[in-house]
């Protein structure tokens, strides 16, 4: 059957098993667009702004692990979407990127709304095609969606021109795909899982260090397995919160800059550290000439890129790390491993003491509003068992320290890139799989007014997510570093002429309520909460002057962290 | 990309060669790459294979052994490329052109010049009233010191290949 290269999008998307696409249109894409009219198996969701396309398809990946799907036009569509594509790359999120482009004869020639999307993207994408010939168009998709979603994960982007989706081709659907050039490593050699249980059976002080590959390759049970079988203390990244339970007693919380007292200290002193999944980032390592210095490290990570690239490790496993963990559970079993007791002891003994400094604990002021209570009301309320998404700031790092997560793929935020104004539109894309699921957006005065647009989305297609913004009036994380490290000069950091944020929200046709004292919290997040049907904008006025702790000072060792 | 040329203090010369696919961009893949990450390029050559849809790529550059492991592991991660060698790890052959044309006023200076070109067994290969064109094939040391021997013949341009390499034996880069 011949079919148009606009007609061949959809037919793949659709039998790829794409569900949402979100987009935006404009003149390169409109064959495009207006094959989407003529069909209904895949549904395409119209956002306010190309960044908060790329979000969007990027919280419903987070949340579901299926690649997030985008659509946007040539020029300003593309520059756009790039925030988004940056904010998946750092995070190594599945995602397919279309852009449309100048019909071929133009390219290179300064055309209208022509930008060089293969050349812009290039640095932030795991791969990215131009497609010149409709005849490639449906193998080049297959090869976009399988790079995007094998190995580590990534953004992929395929740039298509004009007139390459109005000519027309046979399709048939590219069931399988191999490339000579791209086979990720699965399997973990032998050789290393047999050093690595070496190292585990003699460990006294033995650390699980995990990240978001845990969540990524869904192995939070194989996870939760090794860790019990080896009675280590568990700790994660803020990218990894989720893919351990936080309830569970080995749970000791995140770790690095504003991580918990016990998880840094005990980061400091273990003597074997077992990192999956993780990538040893400078927010989580703090002084790396300090970090870890009494641990042998096992490292297990599905890019070998990661490996050795900021800590020289001892054993490196590049595999899954699901894999990699079932064969490090199935040998120990071969080797008839014992945990020694008596050391397992005086470590949990050493961790509970760390404990007992209680890092999180904050101090009350009758009238202001903690942004820890709002958070701990926020859990409560939800009993544990929303999906949150976040801005990036200090309500950021509260939310990580006190929603305790304790499933994975509930906790979406831009860990690597710290994107302000991701938290809405990436709601927006958790709310879209997951209809009648609750979805909190923890976000900032600032943040929020960074994609503060998609409130418009949100009500043309139904999305009953909850807002909750910490308003302090300040961009508070800039803040907290001018009052540590610039002598409390407050170079612009302040909000000022801040909306009227109910009224906002009640202009978009949404619920909006404001809430000023501690003690209204919990009812106006009830009462929020009860509407199912309808998005509710909290804003939340907070103590303005509140900083995150504990907090590692830039150049600093983890154990040298301040604490309240 | 920082275009300084080897030092020693710096870490080891290495010299990779690339087997990538013959797409467009996949130079400027392995260029952007060299440059977002800081790392040191002394020369880069490409050009197809005898299978024309693979391009054959020699990057040299330097640096310390975690460098060198971070810029294989990196250039590996990119989809295009196939399978890459870092031929330094072994016994190999380097092998770069150098072109050059210099001024030849007088008859002397032509003989002079005859017998340092085949003192390098180079070859003159374009001639005119007023210039030689020599070309010459070698190490880049060996080419450097060619360069170094014209003390009174004006150079005019030289023109460098950059360097391809290629492992010893029967070892190959194939696919
Ligand atoms: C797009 C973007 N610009 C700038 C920053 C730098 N930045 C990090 S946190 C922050 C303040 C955020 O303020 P707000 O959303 O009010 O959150 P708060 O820290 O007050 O909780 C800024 C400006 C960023 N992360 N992202
Ligand atoms: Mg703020």
């Amino acid at each position: 059957m011949k079919l148009t290269g606009a007609e061949i999008l959809t037919h793949f998307l659709a039998d790829e098993g794409v569900e949402f696409l979100f987009g935006y249109p404009g003149g390169a894409v409109l064959h495009i667009y207006d094959a989407i009219d003529r069909q209904d198996r895949i549904k395409h969701i119209l956002v306010r702004h190309e960044q908060a396309a790329t979000h969007a398809a990027d919280g419903y990946a987070r949340s579901t692990g299926k690649p997030g799907v985008v659509l946007v036009t040539s020029g300003p569509g593309a520059t756009n979407a790039v925030t988004g594509i940056a904010t998946a790359y750092m995070d190594s999120i599945p995602m397919v990127v279309i852009t449309g482009q100048v019909p071929t004869h133009l390219i290179g020639n300064d055309a209208f709304q022509e930008v060089d999307a293969v050349g812009i993207t290039r640095p932030c994408v795991k791969h990215n095609f131009l497609v010149k010939d409709v005849k490639d168009l449906a193998l080049t998709l297959k090869k976009a969606f399988y790079v995007a979603t094998t190995g580590r994960p990534g953004p992929v982007v395929v740039d298509i021109p004009k007139d390459v989706t109005a000519d027309t081709v046979d399709y048939v659907y590219p069931k399988e795909i191999t490339m000579r050039s791209y086979n990720p490593v699965v399997k973990g050699h032998i050789g290393q899982i047999k050093r690595a249980v070496k190292l585990m059976a003699t460990a006294k002080r033995p650390m699980l260090y995990t990240g978001g590959g845990v969540i990524l390759d869904n192995a939070h049970k194989e996870l939760a397995q090794l860790a019990k079988k080896l009675n280590a203390p568990v700790t994660n990244t803020s990218m990894g919160l989720g893919g351990f339970p936080a309830s569970d007693k080995l749970f000791v919380g995140m770790l690095g800059m504003h991580g918990t007292y016990e998880a840094n200290m005990a980061i400091s002193n273990c003597d074997l550290m077992i990192a999956i999944g993780a990538r040893f980032d400078d927010r989580v390592t703090g002084n790396i000439e300090k970090f870890a210095p009494r641990a042998k490290i096992i490292h297990v990570d599905i890019d070998p890129a990661s490996i050795s690239k900021n800590v020289k490790v001892d054993v490196p496993i590049v595999g899954s790390v699901g894999d990699v963990i079932k064969s490090l559970l199935r040998e120990i079993k071969a080797s008839e491993f014992k945990p020694n007791k008596a050391a397992a002891k005086e470590w949990w003994q050493q961790i509970d003491e760390w404990r007992a400094v209680e890092c999180l604990k904050y101090k009350t002021d009758g009238d202001k509003i903690k942004p820890q209570f709002a958070l701990e009301t926020l859990y409560d309320i939800t009993k544990g068992d929303a999906y949150v998404t976040s801005d990036v700031g200090q309500h950021q790092m509260w939310a990580a320290q006190y929603y305790r997560f304790d499933k994975p793929r509930r906790w979406i935020n831009s860990g690597g890139l710290g994107t302000m104004g991701f938290g809405l539109p990436a709601a927006m894309g958790v709310q879209l799989a997951f209809p009648k699921a609750t979805v909190a957006c923890v976000t900032g005065e600032g943040s929020i007014q960074m994609n503060i647009q998609e409130l418009s989305s949100c009500m043309q297609h139904n999305l009953p997510i909850k807002i909750v913004c910490l308003n302090n009036g300040f961009l508070g994380m800039v803040r907290q570093w001018q009052e540590f490290f610039y002598d409390e000069r407050y170079s612009h950091s302040y909000m000022d002429s801040l909306p009227d944020f109910v009224k906002l929200a009640e202009a978009y046709g949404h619920v909006g309520i404001q809430v000023t004292k501690p003690g209204d919290v919990e009812a106006a997040m009830k009462e929020a909460f009860k509407l199912k049907d309808r998005l509710v904008f909290l804003d939340i006025l907070t103590d303005p002057e509140e900083n995150v702790y504990p907090m590692v000072p830039a150049g600093a060792g983890l154990d040298e962290m301040i604490l309240i | 990309m920082k275009q300084k040329t080897k030092t020693d203090e710096e870490g080891m010369r290495h010299i990779i060669s690339i087997l990538m696919e013959n797409e467009a961009g996949a130079l400027s893949r392995v260029a952007g790459l060299f440059s977002a990450r800081g790392y040191n390029i002394e020369s880069l050559t490409v050009a197809p294979t005898e299978d024309i849809t693979l391009s054959r790529m020699t990057v040299v550059t330097w640096g310390s052994d975690e460098i060198i492991e971070q810029i294989t592991k990196q250039l590996n991660k990119l989809v295009d490329v196939v399978k890459l060698v870092d031929l330094t790890e072994g016994p190999h052959i380097e092998r770069e052109m150098l072109m050059i044309k210099v001024r030849t006023s007088s008859n002397d200076s032509r003989e002079e010049l005859t017998r340092l070109v085949d003192i390098f067994r180079g070859r003159i290969i374009d001639v005119t009233a007023t210039s030689y064109t020599i070309e010459l094939t070698g190490t880049g040391d060996k080419l450097d010191a060619f360069i170094n021997a014209f003390e009174k013949t004006p150079i005019l341009e030289t023109v460098r290949s950059g360097v391809s390499g290629i492992s010893r034996g029967a070892k190959n880069l194939h696919i």
